[in-house]
């Protein structure tokens, strides 16, 4: 068990080394020019000379890949140009909004998807069935920025109950920040549910045809224990493998949606980072969410691990 | 041989699929009003027998610009899937004829395309190479490479393991070979249906992008855009935010439900992935 963890935890190292050399491959050797960038294509060449240099750009990009790479070990993810602020402190402010807001988001739809597919794969067949279903193929076709919209729409703009956008801060109290927040994650939640009823749905209905869950219900248990304590621990595998593979989709929906709601979080500051040429905060951010989309990964194996012996003897 | 059930998925899909094709193809040959035709004095009109779906903020047609964008969400979709297929097959069917390291490396590698969703390589181009669509096409395209290459890997390695391939290679057929007459025919159902699957997926990346103004740029008529635009007229023309929007998720249904209907007739092991 331990061996397993500690081989799934270097794989997670070297895996978020490597992203992050990919990152800088791609935004530092690949032609362009970062201080071009920032200066605009009409700048002096000695301005232009002295950024470089002021930049690190003039050393050989070994050599920056190992500073920038060192740096991120000790937290440093270089200064901004445009807030002039480390990059650090920014993603600690803005981690504030999308983290809340990712968990609320994943929150919900676990809460929603998880009881609907059982509950619709133990009624096979019926009406109930039928119309969870159908929101499982509807509720993956629609955009959830989409969705957001509509919401706004709906709840802000018509009915005036919730803010169409913005955020207040979490130092204006829980409830004012839950406000904002509720709406977006709403939105972000809809097709993650989606996914969620269906594949449950689908791991309910392959558990039910296992021998042992035969034999619970021959020796007399009743279906409801039958579904809660066979059926559901063994579903929960499959389950919790879906949420670590549709993480990283959740956190691409996260940088749209708080587009849409213009909340402050990580998202926003990488869109408004292309606007204004900041380099350094595209490079930290993109990497950092990459990094977590990997990190969930490795723990849901890590879940897995524990929940299930059979991955920890193939290993 | 049993005559198989045509099944509901398949048949609502392949509507759904060919209607998103003829209004593609037909807005090629004639749209009600030029698509970026601007008329200041016929903005933001709502539904009616001139505009059967209302104008815009610059007076452009929506109906027009819908249709012309049917075209380029399946454009883009079309280049990233043929793309990612051209990218990932190959690479998958190495990864399983050479079991042993390049095998491991393949899966790693996969595993760190997955960590960088389309959104997140989309910005990365578009800070170095300003926006375009372009962009998307790459972004999307490096996802879809990363999943044909894990499933094909996956389905071949099965094909590999039966006699016929064994026999055949034993008669002196070489690698590529092998791949090319037996393995690829024997997987083209997996993968008929994983490239249906996420050709629905990048429909929705794409509009994600052009609503960012990381795709298409302006005046090129995109669903995501429009979405954009609509936002700022949320109050005067909410309509505006409606059509984009259900043309999306009926373009995204329809690939979806085809992509289900195919699954159960071309994958009945459920060897691809469900992406959405």
């Amino acid at each position: 068990m331990i061996h397993y963890l500690g081989r799934r935890l270097l794989g997670f190292a070297v895996s978020a080394w490597v992203a992050a050399l990919a990152v800088f491959v791609v935004l530092d050797v690949v032609p362009g020019d970062p201080a071009l960038l920032i200066l605009g294509t009409e700048a002096q060449p000695d301005t232009l000379a002295a950024l470089r240099a002021q930049m690190g750009l003039d050393r050989p990009a070994a050599e920056r890949f190992v500073r920038w790479s060192g740096g991120l070990l000790r937290g440093d993810f270089g200064t901004s140009h445009t807030y002039n602020r480390p990059v650090a402190s920014l993603v600690a402010e803005r981690l504030a909004v999308t983290l809340p807001l990712a968990l609320l988001a994943l929150a919900l739809a676990v809460a929603v998807g998880v009881p609907l597919g059982v509950w619709a794969a133990a009624r096979r067949g019926g009406i109930a069935d039928g119309m969870v279903r159908g929101f499982g193929r509807l509720g993956v076709a629609v955009p959830n920025f989409w969705i957001a919209m509509l919401l706004i729409w709906v709840f802000s703009v018509a009915l005036g109950w919730l803010p169409a956008g913005g955020f207040p801060g979490w130092q204006a109290g829980t409830g004012p920040a839950l406000a904002a927040l509720i709406l977006p994650a709403v939105a972000l939640a809809v097709p993650e549910a989606a996914i969620l009823v269906r594949l449950t749905r689908a791991a309910v209905l392959d558990t039910l045809r296992e021998d042992y869950v035969r034999t619970a219900t021959a020796k007399g248990v009743g279906r409801r224990v039958v579904l809660r304590r066979h059926v559901l621990p063994n579903a929960l595998i499959p389950i919790t493998t879906l949420v670590g593979l549709q993480f990283g989709f959740l956190v691409a929906g996260v940088v749209v949606v708080e587009n849409v709601c213009t909340l402050p979080g990580l998202g926003r500051l990488l869109t408004q980072a292309i606007g204004q040429r900041d380099v350094t905060v595209v490079q930290g951010v993109v990497l950092l969410l990459a990094v977590l989309v990997m990190a969930v990964s490795a723990l849901v194996d890590a879940l897995h691990a524990v929940l299930d012996p059979r991955p920890r003897r193939a290993a | 041989m049993r005559r198989r059930r045509t099944s509901f998925p398949l048949v609502a899909g392949a509507v759904l699929t060919g209607a998103l094709v003829l209004v593609a193809l037909l807005s090629l040959a004639w749209t009600p009003y030029a698509p970026e035709a601007v008329r200041v004095v016929a903005r933001l009109r709502p539904p009616g027998p001139d505009h059967w779906l209302g104008t815009d903020h610059f007076g452009r047609d929506v109906l027009s610009m819908l249709m012309v964008g049917a075209r380029l969400s399946l454009g883009i979709g079309a280049a990233s899937v043929a793309l990612g297929l051209l990218g990932g097959v190959p690479l998958g069917l190495l990864g399983a004829a050479r079991p042993g390291w390049w095998d491991e490396a393949a899966g790693r590698m996969a595993d760190l395309l997955f960590a960088f969703p389309a959104v997140l390589v989309a910005i990365l181009l578009t800070a170095l190479n300003g926006p375009g669509a372009g962009n998307a096409v790459a972004a999307i395209a490096l996802f879809n490479v990363a999943v044909l290459a894990r499933v094909t890997q996956g389905a071949a390695k099965g094909v590999m393991r039966r006699d016929f391939v064994r026999a055949s290679q034993a008669l002196g057929r070489g690698p590529w070979g092998v791949a090319w007459v037996h393995v690829l025919p024997a997987i083209a159902g997996v993968l008929a249906v994983q490239a249906t699957v996420l050709f629905a997926a990048a429909i929705l990346s794409e509009a994600g992008l052009s609503y960012l103004g990381l795709g298409v740029q302006p005046p090129v008529p995109s669903w995501g855009r429009m979405l954009e635009d609509a936002q700022t007229f949320l109050t005067r023309a909410p309509l505006l935010a409606v059509f984009p929007g259900a043309a999306i998720a009926l373009s995204v249904l329809g690939l979806s439900l085809l992509g289900d209907g195919l699954r159960d007739r071309f994958d009945p092991r459920h060897e691809s992935e469900p992406i959405l």
